[in-house]
């Protein structure tokens, strides 16, 4: 089948290997730009292809696989690897060839991991990664002897430089053509034993004694990790990495959010200046340009977050924050592998959501997915940026530590704590079971590679801007038209959105809402806000630049809010917005994740109860103490 | 020390011999060398598993084991020199695995 299909189509090849041993780096380093990233069809593992050309010309279709230990598939990341690997996953062809990825200054465990793969009988590479790291450290490898004992290519890459994917694609040119006269076999490989585990570690250490394999200096991680890893030092610089991110999300994106601003305000007040006064003119200006530019203003913010959160994981950080939180997160009846998907969730909680895949055992990770969209994800930070610059001066705390940010900092602190307590609620009353097992390697600490980086950067931006251009693109046109037709009786003395359909679900549901201190124009935000959060700041932009009068189309938001709200009311929305299940796509993802709808229905109650509990107490406090 | 560790600890006390030693009760700075495997009850999951893992991470018989430093709350988890590898582990884990200090056969 493997020898058809390489004919006929375009070869796959599938990179294989442990977590940490810059496979990614490899994988950018060999398609660059041309790279797709989706998710295995029915799980939602990511799933990375990209294509490459070989230097004799032929196109290679290649899968980045999730990083493993072993094929033995403990979660459903490893999982998806075991089946591509084996040729198990629908829809998925068995790889033509594997390229398994090592960390040359760190070999044992991989190797036993090859001696699994080789079970496969498939066609396999081994890309020694690193190399000049390993040079560097001083680790000693005798390549040729490797490659005898294991019976493959061995090529020494530096996955940052052209130098060792050369000799790679080289190699994989002539495997493409050795493929074609029947170079693999039947796939043989079964779920080893303890004994068969123990087996091949012996075989690995063998071939690291013939191989001359000498460790590199690990002095400089140890170092670091003395500090980092410190029981006082190491939690205190771990606080001050999450203060610095969350004030540098508020600070540094200041200049390029205004100059983003400023660029779509240009551009309604262009079209309202050229284009006759009309419903096209409304749908434009108020519909499309003031809701899609109230959410693209965001991608500075949301960019910063994700370059702490990929410098961090390239850096070797996670997986240090990952120890030093495991204690307290176990006290919450989380598995420190939570701290993860739990820190992915302050971008988005989908990716937090999906990322708790890495943890094995499925109540642990349910525990994890019904928690992760209580962490403040990017989506809100547009509300709270809002309410927080109308309603907080812009002062600074004793000289140092602004005010806003401040406010900011407390509104992340709720999410976690609250966190953190409906997982304890949950794993001590609800299913009082054991703990599993914390096992994770700490890997040597790495320079990010700017290129990596900013591909990763580029990626998240790209689904950002996606998801702005297509699905709050609509929504804002969809709420356009609810908050314009029907539109008003001629003579109306009130303002035009107030008869339309908006208004009249607004005012519909306000009682409901009206003892947690919210209007109507609120209410009626917080409809199309359902789709996603941000969405309810572009349909506050819309229901507020509609219902005033002509001068006032186009001004900012904020004013108009600051003079329209109580405090109490913007305080009550921040509280609501900690903890509403405003988020379809969430509630969708969580339905994939657990396979039911049992699991989004109670974590749309229990939010939703927790939002309006919150609201209330904090619109009720607010009152009692402005008198 | 939680419940958990204490009946864990118990449990396996009694296969414990003379000269070996659980990891998951040695202090920062310990170093020794991987005597064996001892299935421990009250884990999350099955002893065949959780051996494979262990297994799966380094913690084979003979492996050159250091602990390298303990988590902020209680020394735990704990962060372990397996040859060439750094694995976290939580104490609790690593008491099916028994030690030995270097010199003693």
């Amino acid at each position: 089948m493997s020898t058809a299909t390489l004919s006929v189509s375009v070869p796959g090849i599938a990179l294989v290997g442990c977590p940490n041993c810059g496979k990614t780096a490899l994988f950018n380093a060999l398609t660059g730009h041309h790279q797709k990233v989706a998710n295995y069809p029915g799980v939602t593992v990511e799933r990375k292809e990209g294509a490459f050309t070989t230097p004799q010309g032929k196109t290679v279709r290649l899968l980045d696989l999730p990083g493993t230990y072993s094929l033995r598939g403990r979660s459903p990341d490893e999982a998806v690897t075991r089946d591509v690997v084996l040729g198990r996953l629908d829809g998925e062809a068995l790889p033509d060839a594997l390229i398994c990825v090592a960390d040359a200054t760190n070999l044992r465990l991989v190797l036993r991991l090859i001696l699994e793969l080789k079970a496969v009988n498939r066609p396999l590479i081994l890309a020694l990664n690193m190399i000049d790291i390993a040079k560097r450290q001083g680790c000693e490898i005798d390549v040729e002897r490797l490659s005898i004992e294991l019976g493959m290519p061995v090529i020494p890459t530096v996955a940052v430089r052209k130098g060792g994917v050369t000799s790679l694609l080289a190699e994989i040119d002539r495997l493409a053509t050795a493929a074609g006269t029947g170079a693999a076999g039947e796939v043989t490989w079964r779920e080893p034993t303890s004994q068969e585990i123990r087996d091949a570690h012996k075989e690995a250490e063998r071939i690291l004694k013939a191989c001359a394999f000498r460790p590199g200096d690990q002095r400089l991680t140890a170092r670091l990790d003395n500090v980092l890893l410190h029981p006082v030092w190491g939690v205190l610089i771990l606080l001050g990495v999450l203060f610095l991110m969350f004030q540098a999300v508020f600070t540094w994106a200041a200049p390029v959010m205004d100059g983003i601003k400023a660029a779509f305000d240009l551009l309604g007040t262009q079209i309202q200046a050229t284009m006759p006064d009309g419903l096209l003119r409304s749908l434009l200006t108020d519909g499309l340009i003031a809701g899609v530019g109230s959410v693209v203003v965001f991608l500075p913010q949301i960019m910063i977050l994700f370059l702490f959160i990929i410098l961090l994981e390239d850096f070797g950080y996670m997986a240090r924050a990952a120890f030093l939180m495991d204690r307290l997160m176990g006290g919450a009846g989380l598995h420190g592998r939570a701290f993860i998907p739990l820190l992915s969730s302050f971008a988005c909680a989908i990716p937090g959501v999906m990322a708790a895949r890495v943890i094995e055992n499925r109540r642990d990770r349910l525990a994890t997915i019904l928690v992760a969209p209580l962490m403040t994800c990017s989506a809100r930070i547009p509300v709270y940026t809002l309410i927080i610059s109308a309603f907080v001066p812009a002062e600074d705390v004793a000289g140092v530590v602004s005010l806003q940010g401040l406010v900011m900092f407390g509104l992340y602190a709720t999410g976690i704590v609250s966190a953190l307590l409906v997982a304890w609620i949950m794993k001590r009353l609800v299913w009082r079971q054991v703990a599993e097992p914390f096992l994770m390697e700490l890997p040597a600490y790495k320079w990010p590679r700017l290129k990596n980086v900013a591909l990763g950067l580029w990626q998240r931006a790209a689904v950002f801007l996606r998801r702005a251009g297509t699905i709050i693109l609509a929504i804002m046109v969809v709420i356009w038209f609810l908050s314009t037709f029907p539109g008003a009786p001629a003579g109306a003395l009130d303002p035009a959105i107030n008869y339309s359909i908006a208004g009249m679900l607004g005012h519909w549901l306000q009682p409901l809402l009206a003892p947690i201190g919210f209007n109507w124009q609120i209410v009626v935000a917080l409809i199309p806000g359902m789709a996603a959060r941000e969405v309810a700041v572009g349909a506050l932009g819309t229901v507020y630049a509609l219902s005033a009068t002509g001068e006032e189309v186009g001004s900012a938001l904020q004013p108009i809010l600051a003079a329209q709200w109580t405090l109490p009311t913007a305080l009550s929305l921040l509280a609501w917005y900690i903890f509403a299940p405003q988020c379809a796509s969430t509630l969708a993802v969580v339905k994939r994740e657990t396979n039911s709808w049992r699991w989004p229905a109670f974590l749309f109650v229990y939010m939703l109860t927790l939002a309006y509990g919150a609201a209330f107490v904090t619109y009720h406090v607010a009152t009692w103490m402005l008198g | 020390m939680s419940t958990y560790l204490r009946r864990a600890s118990e449990a396996a006390a009694s296969a414990e011999t003379d000269q070996d030693l659980r990891l998951g009760r040695c202090r920062k700075g310990w170093r020794g060398s991987v005597s064996g495997l001892v299935a421990i009850e009250e884990s999350g999951i099955p002893w065949n598993e959780l051996e494979r893992r262990l297994l799966e991470m380094g913690f084979v018989e003979g492996a050159a084991v250091e602990i390298l430093h303990e988590g902020p709350i209680k020394h735990d988890p704990i962060a372990v020199r397996v040859d060439e590898t750094t694995v976290a582990v939580r104490r609790a884990d690593a008491l099916a695995i028994t030690v030995r200090a270097p010199g003693v056969n």
